[in-house]
């Protein structure tokens, strides 16, 4: 352990009691509004979708809180506090993919779809097969996505209470996941669609303060703050240019090539977000939603640039990786070293606030994908695949619920065991992921006549397989002591993220299962999806 | 609950959607959101693809400094983050102006029908 790891730990012991008492408040504020949600959730469609009751404004807050998890605001400041110019991408990626969303997905889909991702799919093609793959799909993207936030709470629990903390670790990640299956199976959508409102607000007003107490430190002067960040970084010029990260030789540049692809192409495929577009009434609604998120995401992916070259230039590589070595800690160091520095009480202060939102941040988002994933079993697998429809809805959202018992505890178990990845490069799988399964059938399904069930089925599981089997085989899991199983070697694929193979054979194999397919494609269901999804009519 | 309920209520027979799809007024609709969104799309993915190819295999044009510190690597990362803003309130414009009331048509001609 450093001397400035020390002082952490030594100032966050003295002020633990705050960070406690900040983040006690939060949970029991939204407790409190989940409580008072549940309430006023009567039937499924206030359990799925908070009876499609929320403007454009609050819908556009909640998907920024849903968006901006631990992997953009621990994740991305690391990336860029560690690597420079090469983090950023992150930033720029994962605001760009949003315009996919808006002009292709988000209103066909609010016009023509209930609750889930599948409900656009099923529209004409066969429910059951289609409805399994996208389930299935939905819960291995949602799973990854889970993974990479309880990655994040694990940092964070380390860096405030030391190396002693393994047992505290445990008992934090195990309440996290307690937590959010209160809040999905209490609060449904409506509770869950505040907690992120609630949380939004905090992110964003923490990243702020941060941000005005980074930039006032170096006369609001962003060349300085580079030139400082590239100085204390060790590495020069070449922190501000791009290829620290990725630039070494062809396979890592294939590899930059690869993220960037999965990053703007997975948002609109990914199904916490998609059921987020069921919460407002119109289509018309859903657009000014997504305008705002576009809004407030890219004004808080803005600020990541001085929360990332910021904790380069005040806290260092060195204290970063010391304290976390994927760089899951520099934002909350940050905070302490402009709050005044380890030992002082605002440092203490500020650790703490920036602490307790980034706990918030994680709790929301889990709670936003486990809604969906437990919506997804509950409504495509459960009622319309095993049950095959022949169920009530009170029964399918009580599946809903114990289905999100099991994915907290799922959850929890993953969050313990994994902590030694970055928290943004986790979250990029998930998005190749769901680049590679979802989005091509999404966009076939609308925009493509000729589309049919095998061509869907063939999409999904083609896409989800061979991401998560290329994962798999890649160095993030085995062959070097940055690794999830460091001691093993089975890195037969050189790309970390799949995104460059996987989401091209996703879109041909959609293409390719349709012309072999000898099922028909339904034009008279095509026509109706058509009709609805431009005007409409008829939308729930 | 709800394998069909798309199907149940439409009460102008099995044909009407075709019919709606198949008219002058759908086929406008459907240019006013198509030959806007596709060709847009593939442009800022375009763009955006040029950004992540020009990081990477463009390293000394990128490396320019424009500005103290700032070099055209850091300008294009903003000039994303720019159009990402301009496009978002450009389709939204043509939306409200050209999508809007030609779907509200339709929708009210079928709510009408029903």
């Amino acid at each position: 352990m450093t001397t400035s790891q020390q002082l952490a730990v030594a100032a966050a012991s003295e002020h633990r009691t705050l960070i406690i008492t900040l983040f006690s408040v939060f949970v029991a504020i939204t407790l409190g509004i989940t409580v008072w949600a549940g309430r006023q959730t009567k039937d499924a469609t206030d359990f799925y979708a908070g009876g499609r009751s929320f403007s454009g404004f609050q819908n556009g807050l909640a998907i920024s809180g849903d968006y901006m998890s631990a992997a953009s605001f621990l994740g991305i400041a690391g990336a860029i506090a560690l690597f420079g110019y090469d983090g950023f991408l992150y930033s720029i990626g994962f605001l760009v993919a949003w315009l996919v969303a808006l002009l292709l997905v988000a209103e066909p889909l609010r016009n023509s779809g209930r609750f889930t991702m599948a409900d656009v799919l099923a529209y004409r093609l066969k429910q059951r097969p289609v409805r399994t793959a996208a389930g299935t799909s939905t819960i291995v993207v949602s799973i990854f996505y889970l993974l990479a936030q309880m990655v994040g709470a694990g940092a964070l629990v380390a860096l405030l209470l030391g190396a002693t903390g393994e047992g505290a670790r445990r008992w934090i990640i195990a309440l996290v996941g307690l937590v959010m299956v209160l809040y999905v199976t209490i609060g449904g959508m409506k509770g869950t669609t505040w907690v992120q409102i609630v949380k939004a607000v905090m992110l964003i007003a923490g990243t702020l303060l941060v941000t005005i107490l980074v930039l006032n430190k170096f006369g609001w002067n962003v060349s300085t703050l580079l030139g400082e960040a590239a100085k204390e970084s060790g590495k020069g010029k070449a922190f501000l240019e791009p290829g620290l990260q990725y630039g070494k030789d062809g396979t890592s540049k294939l590899n930059f090539i690869s993220l960037g692809v999965a990053l703007v192409l997975g948002t609109a495929g990914l199904p916490h977000i998609l059921i987020r577009f069921y919460t407002v009434p119109t289509a018309k609604a859903a657009r000014k939603s997504v305008n705002w998120a576009i809004g407030i995401i890219g004004a808080f992916y803005l600020m990541t640039i001085a929360l990332g070259f910021g904790a380069a230039a005040l806290v260092g590589s060195k204290a970063i990786i010391a304290s976390n070595e994927a760089g899951n800690t520099a934002a909350p160091l940050l905070a302490q070293e402009v709050g005044g520095g380890a030992d002082s009480t605002g440092g203490a202060i500020l650790l703490a606030v920036i602490s307790a939102v980034a706990f918030a941040t994680i709790l929301a988002v889990v709670a936003g994908l486990t809604l969906a994933s437990s919506a997804s079993f509950a409504h495509d697998l459960w009622a319309n695949v095993i049950r095959r429809g022949r169920t009530s809805e009170r029964e399918e959202v009580l599946t809903a619920k114990f289905a999100a018992i099991a994915i907290g505890a799922i959850s929890i178990v993953l969050g313990i065991f994994a902590h030694r990845l970055n928290a943004a490069a986790l979250v990029a799988l998930a998005f190749a992921v769901a680049a590679s399964a979802n989005l091509p059938t999404i966009l076939y399904s609308l925009f493509w006549k000729r589309f049919t069930t095998q061509g869907a089925t063939w999409s999904i599981y083609g896409g989800l397989i061979s991401s998560v089997a290329l994962v798999i085989f890649s160095p993030v899991l085995s062959g070097n002591d940055k690794a999830l199983f460091p001691g093993m070697d089975f890195d037969y694929f050189p790309l970390a993220n799949p995104g460059l193979v996987s989401i091209p054979l996703g879109f041909l194999l959609g293409w390719l299962g349709s012309l072999l397919s000898k099922e028909r494609p339904d034009a008279r269901k095509y026509a109706e999806l058509e009709v609805r999804s431009l005007t409409g009519y008829g939308a729930h | 609950m709800d394998s069909a309920p798309h199907t149940a209520e439409g009460q102008g027979g099995p044909d009407r959607f075709t019919d709606v799809q198949s008219s002058e007024e759908f086929a406008e609709l459907r240019r006013a959101q198509r030959s806007f969104a596709f060709p847009l799309t593939v442009a800022f993915i375009a763009w955006y693809l040029l950004y992540v190819l020009l990081s990477n295999y463009a390293g000394g044009f990128m490396d320019i400094k424009v500005a103290g510190n700032i070099n055209i690597a850091f300008v294009f990362g903003l000039a994303q983050f720019l159009t990402t803003f301009l496009i978002a309130w450009w389709y939204s414009r043509h939306a409200a102006r050209r999508i809007d009331p030609k779907a509200e048509a339709i929708k009210e001609r079928l709510e009408g029908d029903a």
